[in-house]
This record gives C-alpha cells, sequence and structure tokens, in this order.
C-alpha cells in the first residue's frame, strides 16, 4: 500500500469519529428534551446545561475531524 | 471521460493582502481578514453606540441593546454571582465579537462576481488568540485574588488523600487543554461549517455542467441542502458564539470562587 493510499484510508478511518460524536450530541438533546417534555417548568433552568453539554460532545468530534484533517494534509 | 476538476473547498479561507506593508522583513499588511475583523467592530460599534439612549420606556434599538447586553449581564450574574458583574463587558466583547463574526461569513455576497465573504474566526490564530486571553484572564484573577492557594482548584473538596496525585494531574491537565479546547471548537465549527457548503456548492456546478439529466438528480438536490445547512449554520454560529460566552464564564468562576 503505497503512502497516498494510506493516507486517505487513515483519513476515512478517523472520519468514523465524527459519526460516533453525532449519536452523543443526539443523546444529549434527547435527554434534555426527554426530561423537558416531562418537567417543563424547569427546563428553561437548564438550557445552559444543555449547550455546555452540547458544547462537550461536538468538542470531541471536532477533534476527531482535526484527526483526519491532519491526517490528509500534515502527516 | 472528459478530467474531473478537483474540489478546493480550502480555498475561500486564503488571507490576501490588500495592503502590503513590510516593515523589517516582517509582513505586516492589510489583508482581507483585518479588512473583515474591521466591518465587525464597526458593526458591533455602531448597534451599541446607536442603542445607547437613556430613555426610560426605551425605543425599539435601545431595547435591542439592552436585551442583549442583558442577555450576557444575566449570564454572568448566574454563573459567577453578583461580584462577577465586573467581568460582564469581557464576556460580551467576546460574545458580540464571535457571533458577529460567524454571522458575516455567512452573507450571500458571491451574488457579486468576485467577491467573497470571509469568517474571520475561521482561523485559528484569531480563535486562539482569543481563548489565551480568556485563559490568560482566568489565570491572572485567580493569582490575584488567591495567589498561591488557587492550585486548591485541583483538588476538588473531599479527595481521599491516596488519591490526591492522580486527581491532581488529571485535573491540572483537564485546566491546561482549556485555551486549546476553546479555540479549536469555535475553529472547526467555522471550518467544517463552510467547507461542507462549497462542497455542496461545487456539486451544484458540476452537475449544471453535466447536462439536463444529471443537472436535475444533483444540482436540485445539492441546493435544497445548501440551504437547509445555512440555516443550521446559522444556528451553529450562535450556538458557538453563546458556549464560548458561557465556558469563559464558568471559567471565570473557577478563577473567582475557587470551587
Amino acid at each position: 500500500m503505497d503512502y497516498e493510499s494510506a493516507k486517505v484510508i487513515g483519513a476515512g478511518l478517523a472520519a468514523i469519529g465524527v459519526g460516533t460524536a453525532a449519536i452523543g450530541v443526539g443523546l444529549v438533546f434527547g435527554q434534555f428534551l426527554n426530561s423537558a417534555l416531562r418537567n417543563p417548568a424547569a427546563a428553561d433552568g437548564q438550557q445552559g446545561r444543555l449547550f455546555i453539554g452540547f458544547a462537550a460532545a461536538e468538542l470531541l468530534g471536532l477533534i476527531a475531524f482535526t484527526v483526519a484533517i491532519l491526517i490528509l494534509f500534515v502527516v | 471521460m472528459a478530467a474531473e476538476s478537483k474540489i478546493d473547498p480550502m480555498h475561500q479561507f486564503t488571507v490576501e493582502p490588500i495592503v502590503p506593508l513590510h516593515i523589517g522583513g516582517y509582513d505586516i499588511s492589510f489583508t482581507n481578514s483585518s479588512l473583515w475583523l474591521l466591518i465587525t467592530l464597526a458593526l458591533i460599534f455602531g448597534f451599541v453606540a446607536m442603542g445607547m439612549r437613556r430613555d426610560l420606556v426605551p425605543g425599539r434599538w435601545q431595547m435591542a441593546v439592552e436585551g442583549l447586553t442583558g442577555f450576557i449581564d444575566d449570564m454572568v450574574r448566574v454563573n459567577i454571582g453578583p461580584e462577577g458583574r465586573k467581568y460582564m463587558p469581557f464576556v460580551f466583547s467576546l460574545f458580540a465579537f464571535i457571533l458577529v463574526s460567524n454571522l458575516l461569513g455567512l452573507l450571500p455576497l458571491a451574488i457579486i462576481p468576485g467577491l467573497h465573504p470571509f469568517t474571520t474566526t475561521s482561523h485559528f490564530s484569531i480563535t486562539g488568540i482569543l481563548a489565551v486571553m480568556s485563559f490568560g484572564l482566568v489565570l491572572v484573577i485567580g493569582f490575584w485574588r488567591h495567589g498561591l492557594h488557587f492550585f486548591s482548584l485541583f483538588i476538588p473538596h473531599g479527595t481521599p488523600k491516596p488519591m490526591i496525585p492522580l486527581i491532581a494531574a488529571i485535573e491540572f491537565i483537564s485546566f491546561m487543554v482549556r485555551p486549546f479546547s476553546l479555540g479549536l471548537r469555535l475553529f472547526v465549527a467555522m471550518i467544517a461549517g463552510h467547507i461542507l457548503m462549497e462542497v455542496f456548492g461545487s456539486f451544484v456546478v458540476s452537475g449544471l455542467n453535466g447536462g439536463p439529466l444529471i443537472a436535475a438528480v444533483v444540482s436540485l438536490p445539492s441546493l435544497l441542502l445548501i440551504i437547509g445547512i445555512l440555516a443550521l449554520e446559522l444556528l451553529v454560529c450562535a450556538i458557538q458564539a453563546y458556549v464560548f460566552a458561557l465556558l469563559t464564564t464558568l471559567y471565570l468562576n473557577d478563577a473567582v470562587n475557587l470551587h
């Protein structure tokens, strides 16, 4: 396997991490909606934590994307 | 088959000098990045300046400015406490700058041939400096208020004695990753959105070049996807600005209220 093909395959494998992060983000919002519909009065107070959770899950997905870009263009 | 032209999604991010300036070997040209930074500054300054009336019954512009500043004021007061209000100008500047920079990159300026909007926050140099400013402010405030006692931040209340070295090491690493994660999150969110739109845009053009059947199958769904992704990008711009400001506020809370 030559170097260019190995790079492209590596980038594709790293991008699988972005898909798993999508599951994580969906979990965060899904749990929020689940509990918000049970207790709507308390939902607005927790919106800040919702976005913190989203940012944390999204960051790890973006790190996977960064690794893919690093493999493709930098290494 | 004709040779396929490669999609070049990175060309929209190139920084080109508008007024070249070199002093002693350093390139300090006035670039398109500088131009868009100045446009961001002018917009924020104009927006806030036009709303700085002191009417008891506010008009619409004053209401809008007060709404925005009140939103950040609430966030800072809820997360840091009543003494956190003195950090509100800094957090507001961060939030307003990131929000306007992100949104300016989505303007449909490419309708005019030759122009394209430029997202200043799509460069790690800009977002990295913003993150370093946040982190630096946290360090300065932490050491100013608490001196060396600031290091007790790394040992949460009630950790059992044998675990303290391990916990302190992990807490320290996660503390030091903060500026990097702040800058990287904003940077990659902006880059990813713009690359996605560029890729679908090139699909539209390539589909149109391929004849009527391919145009209907490829270009039309791509165009609809671009519209959907643009709406999502508007939301992501606002969310990323809010998340940056919120995390800065939380890190300031760590420094001010040490636990």
